[in-house]
C-alpha cells in the first residue's frame, strides 16, 4: 500500500495541531499557518484524488482494532476531491477577506479566528474521508462551534445576535442527528458504514424494525437539513451571513453548509442505499422543501434592500437547489445537486468578498441606496461581482449555467412526470427570479453614481482581495468550460461512493 | 400496547424528554431556559442509549476474576458514546452561556423578542 493513503490522517492531525499551535502565537503568524494548511490539504488531496482514481476506494483503519470495532477512514477520490475544492476555497476566503479580519477583529484576537478556520478545515476534511457515523457526529458538533466562533468574532451586539439564533439551530439539528444515530445503533449494533449498510439492507428486506429504521432516517436528515439551512430552517441566514465578517460569510455559506450536505450525501448513499431512501418517500420531502426553498429564498431577496443579506437569502434558494437535486434521483440528481455544491462554493464567498470591497468604496454603506454607482470607483469589485452574479443567474461560461442545465437533465431524464415538470417550472421561475435581483444589483452599481464622496480603490489597494477574486474567476470560468470531465469524475465517484 | 409501554418504559420517558427540551430549545423566549432545554435534551438522548446498553444480569465491561466470557459482560461501546456525547454537550453548553452573557451586556435582557426589537432599531439607524 502507498505512503499516500496516509495523507488524510495526516491532514486531520496537521489541521488540529496548528489549531493547537496557534492559540499561543501572534495573528499573523497564525494566519500564515492557516493559509499554509490550507494549501497543503489542497495538494495532498490533489495527489489523493489522483492516486484513488487508479487504484479504487481504500479502508483505512485508525488505531489498533480492526474493521467492525474500531474507527476507520473511507478513502475515496470523491471525497479527497471534494477535500481539495473545499481547502482552496478556504483559503482564497482567508486571503481576500484579510482586510476585513484586520478591521472587524481586535489585534489580539486575530489568533483566535484562525483557530476555528483550523478547525473547521479538520471538520471539513473527516466529513470528506470518515466511515464511522459517530465520528461524523463529534465533527459535526465542533465545525458549530468552530462556526459559531467565526460569527461572534467580531463583538458587536448584532453578530452576537445572529451566532445566538445560527447556534440554537445548529444544537436542534444536531440533537435531532444524535437521536437518528442513537435510534440506527441501537437497532443495527454498528456504527462504521458499510456494516451499517448490510445491517439495514436486510432489515428493510425483512420488514423488521421498520418503523425505527425509518424515523433513524428522517432525524438524520432533518438534523443535516436544518444545520445547512433547508426551507424552513432557512431564517438565521440574513442575520449570520449579513453581519459577519466577510471571510466568515464566505466560508460558513460556501463550505460549512456545503460540508454537512457532502456528508448527508454520504450517509444516504453509504449508509441506507439509494434503494430505501428512494422508496420511503423522504426524498420527495426534500424535493417539496427544496423547490419551496428556491422560490421563498429568492422571493425574498427580492425583498432586501442590504446587498449582504441579499446574497445571504439567494444562498438559502441555492440550498433548496441541491437539495432538489437529492430529492429526484439517486444518479444524475445527486451527480448535478454535488456540481451545484461545487458551483456555490465557488461564486458565493467570491461574491461576499465582491460587495464588501463594493461597500469600502461607498464609506461603508450596504443598502442598495447608497452603492449607486460605486463600481465606477471600486473597478475590480465591480467586474468580479458581475461575474458572481452572472454565474448565480445561470449565463453560459459560468458553473451557475452547467448545474442549472444539469439539473434540467436530471429532471427531464430521472425524474417521474411531476417531477419533471416541476424542475422546470421552478428553474424557469427562479431564474427570472435570479435574474431580477441580482441585474438589478449590477444595473445598479453601474449607474450614474448620486454624487456622493466616494473611496477610489484600484487594483493597488485591494491586492489580497484582487489575487483571490481573479482566482475564484478564472476556477468559475474554467470549470464552466471543462465541466464534462468533472461532471464525469463525479458521477463515476457517485456511482462508486 | 400497555405491555409494549411498560416493557419499552425508559426509552418512552426518554422520548418525552427528548420532545420537552427539543421544544423548550426551540420555542421558549428566555435564553436561559433555552440552554436548560438543550441540556434536557441531549440528557434524553444519554438516557436512551445508556438504557438500552445496559443488559439485566450482566456485568461492566471490565474482566473480573479472570473471566473472558464475552456474553457475562455488557457491550462498552454505548457508554463510550455518552462519555463523548457528555463531553459535546459541556462545551456547546459553555459556548451559549458565553454568548448570553455577552448578549446581556448588549441588549440588557435574557428575552430573545426583546432583543430582537433593539436589534432591529439599530438596523433601521445603520447605514
Amino acid at each position: 500500500m502507498s505512503f499516500t493513503v496516509n495523507f488524510p490522517l495526516f491532514m486531520i492531525v496537521l489541521s488540529l495541531m496548528s489549531a493547537a499551535v496557534s492559540s499561543v502565537l501572534p495573528g499573523k503568524v497564525a494566519r500564515v499557518i492557516t493559509l499554509c494548511l490550507n494549501a497543503v490539504v489542497c495538494t495532498a488531496s490533489s495527489i489523493l484524488t489522483v492516486y484513488l482514481y487508479a487504484e479504487g476506494p481504500v479502508f483505512y483503519k485508525m488505531g489498533h482494532f480492526p474493521s467492525p470495532w474500531g474507527n476507520e477512514l473511507k478513502l475515496t477520490y470523491l471525497g479527497s476531491l471534494f477535500a481539495a475544492i473545499f481547502a482552496t476555497v478556504m483559503f482564497l476566503c482567508v486571503l481576500g477577506g484579510k482586510k476585513h479580519i484586520n478591521l472587524d477583529i481586535e489585534a489580539k484576537k486575530q489568533n483566535f479566528y484562525y483557530i476555528m478556520i483550523d478547525l473547521i478545515q479538520a471538520a471539513l476534511l473527516v466529513f470528506c474521508f470518515t466511515n464511522d457515523i459517530f465520528t461524523g457526529y463529534v465533527f459535526i458538533e465542533i465545525c458549530t462551534i468552530a462556526s459559531c466562533g467565526i460569527l461572534m468574532i467580531s463583538q458587536i451586539g448584532r453578530t452576537t445576535l445572529a451566532a445566538v439564533r445560527y447556534m440554537i439551530f445548529s444544537l436542534v439539528g444536531s440533537g435531532l442527528f444524535l437521536l437518528g444515530v442513537v435510534v440506527l445503533y441501537n437497532i443495527t449494533g454498528h456504527l462504521l458504514m458499510p456494516q451499517l449498510r448490510e445491517t439495514v439492507e436486510a432489515l428493510w428486506q425483512s420488514g423488521e424494525y421498520r418503523m425505527p429504521l425509518i424515523s433513524s432516517l428522517c432525524l438524520i436528515v432533518s438534523g443535516l437539513a436544518i444545520k445547512s439551512g433547508l426551507f424552513p430552517f432557512q431564517f438565521w441566514m440574513p442575520d449570520t451571513y449579513g453581519y459577519a465578517t466577510p471571510a466568515s460569510s464566505g466560508i460558513l455559506s460556501g463550505l460549512v453548509s456545503k460540508g454537512y450536505i457532502f456528508f448527508l450525501i454520504k450517509i444516504i448513499l453509504d449508509v441506507y442505499g439509494s434503494d430505501m431512501f428512494y422508496s420511503s418517500g423522504m426524498n420527495n420531502v426534500l424535493f417539496a422543501l427544496g423547490v419551496i426553498g428556491i422560490v421563498t429564498g429568492s422571493g425574498f431577496a427580492i425583498a432586501e434592500n442590504n446587498i449582504f443579506r441579499m446574497i445571504a437569502q439567494s444562498s438559502a434558494a441555492q440550498i433548496g437547489y441541491i437539495y432538489m437535486g437529492i430529492g429526484i434521483s439517486p444518479t444524475l440528481g445527486i451527480v448535478a445537486a454535488l456540481f451545484h455544491i461545487i458551483t456555490h462554493a465557488i461564486t458565493k464567498p467570491s461574491l461576499f468578498l465582491s460587495a464588501s470591497a463594493l461597500s469600502d468604496s461607498a464609506n461603508g454603506y450596504k443598502k442598495f441606496r447608497n452603492l449607486q454607482g460605486v463600481a465606477k470607483d471600486n473597478k475590480p469589485a465591480g467586474i468580479f461581482f458581475t461575474i458572481g452574479a452572472f454565474s448565480m443567474i445561470g449565463i453560459p461560461f459560468t458553473m451557475g449555467f452547467v448545474s442549472k442545465y444539469l439539473f434540467a437533465t436530471a429532471g427531464l431524464g430521472e425524474g417521474s412526470g411531476f417531477k419533471a415538470y416541476t424542475t422546470i417550472i421552478v428553474l424557469a421561475v427562479s431564474t427570472i427570479l435570479n435574474t431580477l435581483y441580482f441585474a438589478r444589483t449590477v444595473i445598479r452599481i453601474y449607474s450614474k453614481p448620486t454624487g456622493e464622496n466616494r473611496i477610489k480603490l484600484t487594483v493597488r489597494n485591494q491586492k489580497p482581495y484582487v489575487t483571490a477574486s481573479v482566482m475564484f474567476a478564472i476556477i468559475n470560468i474554467g470549470t464552466s468550460l471543462a465541466a464534462s470531465p468533472i461532471f464525469y469524475l463525479i458521477e463515476r465517484g457517485v456511482s462508486r461512493l | 400496547m400497555l405491555e409494549f409501554i411498560w416493557t419499552n418504559r425508559i426509552q418512552c420517558v426518554s422520548v418525552i424528554l427528548f420532545a420537552i427540551g427539543f421544544s423548550t430549545l426551540l420555542l421558549h423566549r428566555n435564553l436561559m431556559k433555552k440552554i436548560i432545554g438543550l441540556n434536557i435534551m441531549d440528557t434524553a438522548t444519554y438516557l436512551f442509549l445508556t438504557s438500552i446498553g445496559m443488559i439485566e444480569g450482566r456485568l461492566a465491561p471490565i474482566i473480573q476474576n479472570g473471566d473472558t466470557d464475552v456474553s457475562k459482560y455488557v457491550n462498552p461501546l454505548p457508554a463510550g458514546l455518552v462519555l463523548t456525547g457528555i463531553v459535546v454537550s459541556v462545551s456547546v453548553t459553555a459556548v451559549m452561556l458565553a454568548l448570553t452573557i455577552r448578549l446581556y451586556k448588549s441588549y440588557h435582557t435574557l428575552n430573545l423578542d426583546e432583543i430582537y426589537l433593539k436589534a432591529q432599531e439599530e438596523q433601521e439607524e445603520e447605514p
